[in-house]
């Protein structure tokens, strides 16, 4: 693995001698043809049509509070059926692994018993729910939704980067892009077989339902959003419509006798499932934050009594924290048996003395992440940082060191991008979208996202990072 | 549907309705100005009208005293501070869309949204000649809302909200319309003008889209009690009282549900009394006070909308207890 930074990263597109990849061909011989300043034009009316469509989001710390579009690329990220049937494996093996590792440790603690993983680790987490201990859940699923996020390195080589199994978000964006696609260039979908994306709507509503409470033969599901000054608020409402289930605020909801209800004009309807969007903090006043006023007073009650389901469930943080993420691996081979498919970044844990030794020795060549840190805020990359900031950085670890993780700077793959001067290669992630209620589910491909500077590294929305449509192609 | 969201759905209507409603007050306005036959008094005569139905005189004499004819445009056209501006009404009408996106259909969502963004483009190059294209805009945009809205909605009690919220705003402004310009115009009712009188009737007309309606029902001169009839009490006159109550009422009903029975009851009552009454009972009891009534009744219409539907808080009848100890048994033995 080369985990050194590097000039040479694997490109999407091409192979190390330049000729086009094979599932890249069909892409590549259709944009020869296509006439100058045509791209730019779809480009410019790409963002047209999602300024329109008012498909926005706010970014936090900006003055004026002004709503932004996510830079939206044109040029598709394409997987082969074949590449894509591996890593989706291993995407379901791991969700299936954090899953059944939520489960128990809210219950027997067997992971703990075996001592594969530390109780210190488990228990004495901020983000460990004791309030959950004992509670049943349908199908012990915990992240009904969760956002794995890999990086690949080269063409056989994938790495997840961390895990969200809290309220991942960027859904709204995977299907945006592939309207806007189809509605750009329709010639290209009628050339490829693409492998469709657009039921996932109904997959998420058919998870919700299978989340539900098991008395209930017809569940009343709705998705709860801080409310419309929140980044992700067009997602929420877009999720809602297109489920076609009520979007509610924690105003809309009240509690009584252990049950959910919401305020409608004919009067209050029980709810049976949140999909909710709302971060565990916020989510009930009585129980946790008391000056929240995005929550339901009581819903933790209605929730541990079992007559409403949360999707996800609270507590999930403790699972997806970068400092659990280390031990997936084991919760691969400790509760399903099988030998990990995606693999981890090597990381170094600053907690331990000999780790913290080497990595303030080699930070230039390094990323270091907050643990609990999340949106690419509050991190280092050595290698495009400053002396200065380094020096910074370093200081802020010293303080509280195990508040941190390393991890070598990866060299992303790269993926041909529409910038300024024309078609050129940037780096990319991917973040599919992975379902759990009775099975594991998954869109075919997922939301990429592009780190649209030359060189540079960080693909996150708040850092001025891009998206892509995602292609599987159909064998 | 929750309560939140019917009130979002009657609000964005209600602020459409109100952005076309100033935007045709302003172009009357306008073209009474331009007429050689001024009314007898001063431009601040004139253009304290738009002020008045509006109702933002106070905010706009604090801020500019005299009213004329540039000031009173860009304040009730541009400006953020005017609770009324059309700037405003499209701003919240655009919230309240955003708020309920999911309940409403994306191409009603483009439509407002798209509005409020080339509001924005264009009002940072309007000079006063340009605005009567700009009043235009504002009621294309409007009608423009209204027909996608009927075209593409579902036929369910989304739709009523958004139907009750345009009407009962077109209601209320007809009546101020009336109320303020029949004034202006003329003290006594048995008055009957010449050319100056028929312009300005005419566009008074004009400004609820009734002229050519006049023409064709009454064939004849522009006279004041007929106006005041049409504008009441004719059913067939799309922003007559009469028509806009008897969408009120029908939309009522159509919601219906366990609460809403003094809205119900007010709507009815209000609506028999257009249905059955006579123009020259209106005079009787003096067109000033009858439209005041009119509209104090509408507000208090629009509060029990309120309170029965839109802010619906229901003091909850509890339930016996038995049914949750079953569902606990459920869930131990999963």
């Amino acid at each position: 693995m080369n985990t050194k930074p590097t000039t040479s990263y694997f490109n999407e597109m091409l192979t190390a001698t330049g000729a086009v990849r094979e599932i890249y061909q069909r892409y590549a011989h259709w944009r020869q043809d296509l006439p100058d300043g045509l791209l730019e034009r779809k480009s410019a009316e790409a963002e047209l049509l999602f300024r329109r469509m008012g498909i926005t989001f706010a970014v936090y710390g900006e003055a004026d509070g002004a709503e932004r579009l996510i830079p939206f690329d044109i040029v598709p990220r394409i997987f082969g059926a074949a590449e894509w049937r591996r890593l989706e494996q291993g995407i379901k093996q791991r969700v299936k692994a954090l899953n059944a590792f939520l489960h128990d440790i809210y219950h027997d603690q067997e992971i703990i018993k075996a001592g594969v993983i530390s109780a210190h680790q488990v228990l004495d987490n901020v983000l460990y729910r004791p309030e959950m201990r004992g509670l049943d859940l349908p199908n012990q699923v915990y992240a009904h939704i969760a956002g794995i996020d890999l990086v690949r390195v080269a063409e056989n080589e994938f790495f997840v980067l961390e895990d969200n199994l809290r309220t991942p978000s960027g859904v709204s964006y995977m299907l945006e892009n592939r309207k806007t696609m189809m509605r750009l260039f329709p010639e290209l979908f009628a050339s490829h077989a693409v492998e469709p994306v657009e039921h996932y709507p109904q997959m998420l509503l058919d998870t919700l339902r299978e989340a539900a409470p098991q008395f209930v033969a017809d569940p009343v599901i709705v998705v709860m959003t801080p409310g419309s000054y929140n980044s992700a608020y067009f997602e929420h409402a877009f999720l809602a419509s297109q489920m076609g289930v009520e979007l509610v605020e924690g105003q809309d909801l009240f509690v009584h006798q252990q049950r959910v209800y919401m305020h409608t004009t004919e009067g209050p309807q029980q709810v049976h499932v949140i999909y909710r969007r709302v971060d565990d903090d916020f989510l009930d006043p009585l129980a946790f934050r008391p000056d929240s006023t995005l929550g339901v007073p009581g819903l933790l009650d209605a929730y541990c009594s079992g007559n409403v389901i949360l999707a996800n469930g609270i507590g999930t943080g403790v699972a997806d924290d970068k400092s659990t993420y280390l031990h997936v691996p084991d919760m691969i081979s400790f509760y399903l048996g099988e030998k990990p498919l995606l693999s981890n970044v090597p990381t170094w844990r600053l907690s331990e003395s000999e780790d913290l030794k080497y990595v303030l020795a080699h930070l230039p060549e390094l990323v270091v992440k907050e643990v609990q840190g999340s949106g690419g805020y509050g991190m280092l990359i050595g290698p495009t940082s400053s002396k200065a900031q380094i020096e910074a950085y370093k200081l802020r670890i010293l303080s509280e060191p195990a508040n941190f993780i390393a991890q070598p700077t990866l060299a992303l793959s790269t993926c041909p991008t529409l910038v300024e001067s024309g078609v050129a290669p940037r780096h990319v992630d991917l973040r599919p979208f992975v379902l759990s209620g009775k099975d594991v589910r998954l869109a075919p491909g997922g939301l990429t996202r592009v780190a649209l500077g030359e060189g540079s590294l960080v693909v996150n929305s708040s850092q001025g990072g891009g998206t892509k449509d995602t292609w599987v192609l159909e064998d | 549907m929750l309560s939140r969201t019917a009130d979002n759905l009657f609000w964005m209507a209600r602020h459409i309705e109100r952005a076309e409603n100033t935007a045709r007050v302003l172009d009357v306005a306008h073209r009474t100005s331009l007429l050689p036959l001024d009314i007898e008094g001063t431009e601040a005569y004139l253009w304290y009208a738009p002020l008045n139905i509006t109702g933002c005189a106070g905010g706009y004499g604090l801020k500019y005293g005299l009213a004329r004819a540039d000031a009173v445009t860009r304040y009730m056209s541009l400006d953020p501070d005017n609770p009324a501006s059309i700037y405003t009404c499209l701003r919240l009408a655009r919230e309240n869309a955003r708020a309920v996106r999911g309940a409403i259909t994306s191409e009603m969502w483009e439509i407002i949204n798209a509005t409020w963004l080339e509001f924005n483009r264009q009002s940072r190059q309007l000079d006063h000649e340009k605005f009567p294209d700009f009043f235009d805009w504002v009621k294309d945009r409007s009608h423009l809302f209204r027909g996608v809205t009927l075209g593409t909605i579902m036929k369910d009690i989304a739709l009523s909200f958004i139907k009750l919220g345009t009407f009962l705003e077109r209601a209320d402004n007809t009546a101020r319309i009336l109320d303020v310009k029949y004034h202006i115009l003329l003290p006594n009712v048995h008055d009957v003008g010449g050319a100056a009188d028929y312009y300005q009737w005419g566009s008074l007309l004009k400004s609820v889209s009734a002229f050519e309606a006049y023409r064709k029902i009454y064939r004849d001169v522009i006279s004041p009690l007929r106006v005041a009839e049409l504008l009441i009490l004719r059913d067939d006159m799309p922003r007559s009282l009469h028509a806009c109550m008897n969408e009120v009422e029908a939309e009522l009903i159509v919601i219906n549900g366990t609460s809403g029975r003094e809205a119900r009851r007010l709507a009815g009552e209000r609506h028999a009394a257009l249905h059955f009454g006579r123009i020259e009972d209106v005079f009787g009891q003096g067109l000033h006070e009858y439209l005041t009534d009119f509209l104090r009744h509408t507000s208090l219409l629009g509060q029990e909308i309120r309170d029965a539907y839109l802010a619906r808080r229901d003091q909850f009848t509890p339930v016996p207890v038995r049914k949750q100890a079953q569902m606990q048994q459920v869930l131990a033995t999963t």
